[in-house]
């Protein structure tokens, strides 16, 4: 034991130095920041389709301490596959890719169809199917694609939590704004925001709340933690989704206030001119 | 500017809504008359309003679905988004490009939520604007559009599943040829008088209202073929007449102006282009780094101080 870093040591601390309570640092980027139009390497599938792929309609980057994540929403859109259509309401489409540098778990490639990676998809679809309002858009469908950049533990709570202001960003109609985050347990102290070297140690869980309801659309768990710990492991997950939920509020607030103030700048006061105010000054 | 609270589940009891919203006098602040909204935030009581676009019912409460600006019309409460796909009403003229040939139709990408339809039906074809479709027309579908042809027309009617079908029936409508699309958000359009503008610098808009935009070469009124004498042949040509090197810098400029406004999220108008393409020459700025940042936000800064 003596080499080992410990999860949380006598004083408190874990091993990044945060509290147990503590989340990581978060980044949040809404929308493209890039002037050029983007070109997207993993839309392969409409690409294929569309001789002329235009850029997403939503996007977003998110970072969680060292993991890193970009989501980007197309749609809703004509489904690529007839088949796919459901006639009632949209179709959501999930896709995950690890970059080949993201490094991670066992740093080897993940590529398309990969186990690991079509789970963590359909953990996000099942996330958000009761939350998007499909109903709106029958026979379209919605493509989420998510790509993680960096992987150092918490990858699917990035993954949602960048999906979800995607969507907002796209302009799709929500219920809620879904926002994950994972917690585990060191002995019997409970551990927010895991990072990899945490994750490999404790059991953990990662939760998807809706904050306006309290209701959860995910709760993953692929470790055994005892039941009479669990309650209070989600309890304090959900807490702190409240808090990752006020930063990503803030974030959507800001970007759609300088939306509407660049909008309103060019929007001319109706009937009113700086001559007309002048001749009304006159009067 | 309003702040919104959302309401965690104790308030549910005592709702918070809408700062600087008098409840009883139903008012807005005059000089906004918009607040801002996030997806599931608590708007208003849904005891005293109803709910329109954008926004669903909860309990006694109204919340928003989509981040947004408020509008009010009455006791109706809507969210409108700031950025979404484009929503199509009847009549609104569009810029769309063909992805699909089916029997008796064409299906049309126009920035909605499926893609369109163009009806065989709804189409002119040559000898003639009133006459029956044939078989030998189905035939030749693809004479007239084919995959990845770009065309200006008119939303006429709606599916039962919200899809749009448009028609060409006009002699301003139809195939469009001698310039390029720019595609910028839907929201950036405003409705105008009429859609098709010609610049003062000699070159022809179709500012479509689901954000693609054609820019082209000027043709002269009395040049425009169409329904005397309509011609199929030159309708439906895929060949672009030559088009000088002035006329491709405009072009060009035109097609920058606009990617510099749909950057800086500017609405775009025929005045605007016009005083925004008068403000480059002014400057004497090159075509190739009109894309700069900061030539984009001197415009910008330029176009809004007109408006001050």
């Amino acid at each position: 034991m003596g080499s080992r870093v410990e999860i949380l040591n006598p004083g408190g601390y874990r091993s990044d130095g945060r509290k147990q309570y503590e989340l990581r640092s978060m980044d949040i980027t809404l929308g493209s920041t890039s002037s050029s139009s983007s070109t997207v390497v993993h839309d392969l599938q409409n690409a294929m389709a569309h001789p002329h792929p235009t850029a997403p309609d939503g996007r977003a980057h998110i970072a969680h301490g060292l993991t890193e994540a970009t989501a980007q929403v197309f749609g809703p859109r004509e489904a690529q596959m007839r088949r796919d259509a459901i006639h009632d309401r949209a179709n959501i489409n999930v896709q995950v890719v690890m970059l080949p540098f993201s490094g991670g778990a066992s740093s080897r490639r993940r590529g398309r169809g990969d186990k690991r990676l079509l789970e963590l998809a359909a953990a996000i679809k099942s996330t958000f199917e009761p939350v998007i309002q499909t109903g709106l858009y029958p026979r379209s469908q919605i493509d989420i694609i998510v790509e993680i950049h960096q992987q150092d533990g918490g990858v699917l709570q990035a993954a949602i939590n960048a999906a979800t202001l995607a969507l907002v960003d796209a302009g799709v109609a929500l219920y809620d704004q879904v926002v994950a985050v994972s917690a585990g347990l060191h002995s019997t102290a409970v551990l927010l925001d895991l990072t990899h070297y945490e994750e490999n140690d404790c059991p953990h869980l990662t939760v998807g709340v809706m904050p306006r309801s309290g209701k959860v659309t995910l709760l993953n768990m692929e470790s055994r933690l005892h039941v009479s710990r669990f309650e209070h492991v989600f309890s304090v997950a959900c807490e702190a989704a409240k808090i990752i939920k006020g930063e990503m509020g803030n974030t959507i607030g800001q970007r759609t206030e300088s939306l509407v103030s660049a909008m309103a700048q060019g929007e001319p006061t109706y009937g009113r001119t700086a001559a007309a105010d002048d001749m009304m000054d006159e009067i | 500017m309003f702040r919104f609270t959302s309401s965690t589940g104790k308030a549910r009891s005592n709702p918070v809504y809408v700062q600087g919203f008098d409840n009883k006098d139903m008012d807005w602040d005059a000089e906004t008359n918009a607040g801002i909204t996030a997806p599931g935030e608590t708007i208003v009581s849904s005891l005293e309003f109803m709910r329109g676009h954008g926004t669903f019912p909860d309990g006694d409460e109204v919340a928003a679905t989509v981040a947004g600006t408020l509008q009010r019309v009455n006791k109706l409460i809507s969210v409108k988004p700031i950025r979404s796909r484009y929503t199509p009403e009847i009549g609104d003229l569009v810029v769309a490009r063909i992805v699909e040939v089916q029997p008796r139709r064409w299906k049309v990408d126009a920035n909605g939520r499926q893609d369109a339809v163009l009806m065989l039906s709804s189409v002119n074809l040559p000898g003639g604007i009133q006459r029956r479709k044939l078989e030998s027309d189905e035939l030749q579908m693809r004479t007239f559009f084919e995959e990845g042809d770009l065309l200006v027309a008119e939303v006429q009617a709606f599916f039962a599943d919200g899809a749009m079908s448009l028609h060409t029936r006009s002699l301003r409508y139809g195939k469009l040829r001698n310039g390029q699309m720019i595609t910028v958000p839907p929201i950036l359009i405003k409705r105008l008088k009429s859609h098709f503008c010609a610049l003062t610098c000699g070159v022809d808009v179709i500012l479509g209202i689901n954000g693609y935009i054609w820019v082209s070469k000027h043709v002269k009124e009395n040049q425009q073929v169409g329904e005397e004498g309509f011609d199929a042949e030159s309708v439906y040509s895929n060949k672009n007449d030559y088009i000088d090197a002035t006329t491709r810098m405009a072009i060009v400029r035109v097609s920058n102006i606009i990617k510099i406004m749909a950057r800086y999220y500017y609405p775009i108008s025929d005045i605007v282009l016009n005083q925004a393409y008068d403000w480059i020459v002014e400057n004497d700025y090159e075509l190739k780094d009109l894309l700069n940042e900061d030539i984009g936000e001197a415009l910008i800064a330029a176009m809004s101080t007109t408006y001050q």
